[in-house]
């Protein structure tokens, strides 16, 4: 990196100014193109072989794991809460026999990816980061390399994949949990006939709702690894570093997660 | 051979490298010594290419390394091994994992000689049975001596210790000397070793350079660095306070 401070103090102060706003934005298009290029090399990687699958088989175990048990509660009560409101509002204009299709819609194109994705975040995004960020500081990544092994081969790549192979199928496992816990509401507490929630949500979603929650859940899954190793990668010093670069890990993915949501779920049918 | 010019790093204002240079001839171990807080592991890191200069070059073998990236600076790296100043073991793995890791990676060997390799290497730094261990629950001695055993597992022909013994007991200190001195009459790598063990390690250096305030003041060997003339040399090798260099 280029020291473009020598020889600042001498300047007059607007030069300083225009100066140090220069520096921000150079200093943010290059971490941009960091962000970017740290993605390319861990792409390039998954192609060219050896794939360290020992690993992945960790990641996935280390993702899934944790993660389970909350994306089957928070999925149920997300449900479960859907249920009661869209039961309560379509109750009004007389059509609570819609109840299904509405919990089902909006859990699997919207809540279900999404939610599932910034649970994950929370719980194994803020782990991958601390993890890598504490190799940085106690050098066990610059022992990768000095012995001539590239380090996001052994952990970026894993924890990427094993995001787009984990998050569909905890979306999956939360939009169930959710469709059930619906039921659970609208069905078994607020009378609507199971016959009605299960048959009007086959008749109203169809495979493209289903596509646009999988193709979001893909999505998400290679975003938050990417965002939490890259953060982890190149976090500060001590202690302090890593806990920012936990933190700025779990917003980034979170305020992404909710980026691209929106921009997927208008360009996807 | 190992050749640094004119080396300079600057950390944001601070210079710590103010334009070394240094020879380290093939086979020899070079001891480099001075205060703390002084560079001497940045200037490691430079020479394992894990830091970039400001200006100046090193040159491995023909090659400057700082102008390397990518497959042609992990040729270099092959033939090297390092032990960290801190260690640097992966605490996800067993001790035993730690040292077979590289051979593991890095070579066609099968399981059974991997082991048998690994197991001597601990044994050589005096760690029976204590393989199946996690890095986190042994001593911090315990975990320089793993550090080197998975340095010189691979057989480097140049390796950088980091202060491989600081913390050690005396018994120790000599034991680990002893241990490097002896592989390096089998192996005949080149060792740039950092180290404040004074006066041991004049018994295994070849050469000794001192670092003060960003450049090399004096090298020599053992006996030239503990007759030479330069006070603040004769200052740092004998711990006085007061002396030609004021102690901040
Ligand atoms: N990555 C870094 N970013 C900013 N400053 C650094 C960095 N690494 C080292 N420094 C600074 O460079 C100086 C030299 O550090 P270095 O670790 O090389 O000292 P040292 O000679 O190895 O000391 P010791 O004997 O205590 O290990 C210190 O002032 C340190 O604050
Ligand atoms: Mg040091």
């Amino acid at each position: 990196m280029t020291d473009w401070s020598a020889g600042r103090e001498t300047w007059p102060l607007p030069a300083r100014w225009v100066e140090a706003l220069g520096e921000g934005t150079l200093y943010l298009v290059e971490s941009i193109g960091r962000f970017g290029r740290f993605l390319g090399q861990a792409v390039a990687l998954v192609f060219i072989p050896p794939l360290k699958f020992r690993r992945l088989a960790g990641r996935v175990y280390f993702v899934g794991f944790k993660s389970l048990t909350i994306v089957i509660l928070t999925g149920a009560f997300t449900g479960m809460a859907l249920g009661l409101q869209v039961f309560l509002t379509l109750q009004r204009v007389g059509s609570e026999a819609f109840v299904g299709p509405a919990v089902g819609i909006a859990l699997v194109r919207e809540l279900g990816p999404v939610l599932t994705a910034v649970f994950v975040t929370g719980l194994a995004g803020s782990a991958l980061t601390a993890e890598l960020g504490i190799m940085r500081i106690t050098e066990q990544i610059d022992a990768f390399m000095v012995m001539a092994l590239n380090p996001m081969r052994y952990l970026v790549v894993p924890a990427i994949l094993a995001g787009i192979i984990t998050f569909p199928m905890l979306t999956a496992i939360f939009d169930v949990a959710g469709i059930y816990g619906g039921y659970l509401v609208a069905v078994m507490l607020l009378g609507t006939s199971p016959g009605t929630y299960f048959g009007q949500m086959q008749a109203f979603a169809d495979m493209t709702d289903v596509m646009v929650g999988f193709w979001k859940s893909l999505c998400f899954g290679g975003l938050v690894p990417w965002v939490c190793t890259y953060k982890g990668f190149h976090c500060g010093h001590g202690a302090e570093g890593v806990s920012r670069a936990t933190t700025e890990a779990v917003v980034l993915s979170c305020v992404l997660i909710l980026i691209f949501n929106y921009f997927l779920g208008s360009v996807l049918p | 051979m190992i050749r640094i010019q004119g080396l300079r790093k600057f950390f944001g204002r601070q210079p710590v490298l103010r334009g070394v240079d240094l020879d380290v001839a093939t086979g020899e171990i070079m001891i480099v010594i001075g205060r703390s807080g002084g560079g001497k592991s940045v200037l490691l890191k430079h020479m394992l290419g894990l830091l970039r200069p400001d200006a100046g070059a090193v040159v491995v073998d023909g090659t400057d390394i700082t102008k390397l990236r990518g497959a042609a600076l992990e040729a270099v790296r092959r033939r090297y091994g390092v032990v960290f100043q801190g260690g640097a073991l992966f605490d996800s793995m067993s001790v035993f994992d730690n040292v077979a890791f590289p051979l593991r990676e890095k070579t066609a060997l099968g399981a059974g000689d991997i082991a048998q390799r690994v197991e001597e290497k601990l044994a050589q730094v005096g760690l029976v049975d204590m393989g199946h261990k996690n890095p986190a629950e042994i001593s911090g001695g315990m975990r320089k001596r793993v550090a080197i055993a998975r340095a010189l597992v691979t057989e480097p022909e140049i390796v950088f210790f980091d202060e491989p013994t600081t913390g050690l007991d005396p018994i120790l200190v000599n034991t680990i000397h002893h241990l490097i001195q002896d592989l390096h009459r089998t192996f005949r790598f080149t060792a740039v070793m950092v180290s404040h063990e004074i006066p041991e390690i004049f018994e295994i250096a070849d050469r000794v350079a001192m670092l003060h305030e960003g450049v090399i003041i004096e090298t020599g060997d053992a006996r030239g660095i503990q007759n030479s003339t330069n006070p603040i040399v004769q200052q740092f090798i004998h711990g006085a306070v007061e002396g030609a260099h004021h102690v901040a």
